[in-house]
């Protein structure tokens, strides 16, 4: 069981939820796939830094996970298949690339804390 | 009368510094794709990679920063040609 993270955009057409179900039906895609889902982080909409498909912005979403290799594949050519995904990229995580994403994700635990206690 | 001529402020010899390794110095082991702006710093204006001989980058971090700016340009959070980029 080999750890991806994949980061795809989904077209900024779609309203908000039409994006979030989207992104729930990939989740669903790798778990039927027997993945695990490690972290998930969805960006929103951003500006895009060169027009894709005629848009400038897009919904970013980040999937991190384990899963077999060639669950990696299938999930691709879901990819290919749904229009209303403009890009995608996976990667493998070699161990740097895990340890990086760990600490990231202790980071941006320490700073929602403290942005806790100052509004508190 | 004015036989030493003093200087308003202390002319600064070129002194050749010498170029290190960012990634060995601060102990940086993967470089990720997905924050711009630290890639920026390694892109010139017009986005492209800036060279070894500049950055003083060693050769295998240097591979792996053209990898990390190639997949965030795939993924539009870098341009491929920019003007004015900083």
């Amino acid at each position: 069981m080999n750890r991806y993270e994949t980061v795809f955009i989904v077209t900024p057409v779609l309203s908000e939820e039409q994006a979030a179900e989207t992104v729930d039906k990939f989740r669903k895609f790798l778990k039927g796939k027997g993945a695990k889902m490690k972290h998930e982080e969805h960006w929103g909409l951003r500006k895009l830094a060169y027009p894709i498909q005629k848009k400038t912005t897009g919904f970013y979403q980040l999937f991190e996970y384990e899963a077999q290799g060639d669950a990696v594949n299938l999930l691709e050519t879901e990819f290919r298949r749904d229009e209303r995904v403009m890009r995608f990229l996976s990667t493998r995580m070699d161990k740097y690339h895990v340890e990086y994403a760990e600490s990231r994700r202790n980071k941006s635990k320490e700073k929602k804390p403290k942005a806790e206690t100052t509004t508190a | 009368m004015a036989d030493e001529i003093r200087y308003l402020n202390p002319i600064d010899i070129e002194t050749k510094q010498a170029k290190y390794c960012r990634f060995k110095k601060h102990g940086m082991k993967y470089i990720d794709y997905k924050d711009g702006d630290f890639l920026l710093k390694l892109c010139n204006e017009q986005g492209k990679i800036l060279p070894r001989r500049l950055t003083g980058t060693s050769l295998k971090y240097q591979r792996k920063v053209s990898q990390a700016v190639k997949k965030a340009r795939h993924l539009a959070l870098m341009p491929y040609v920019a003007d004015m980029l900083k």
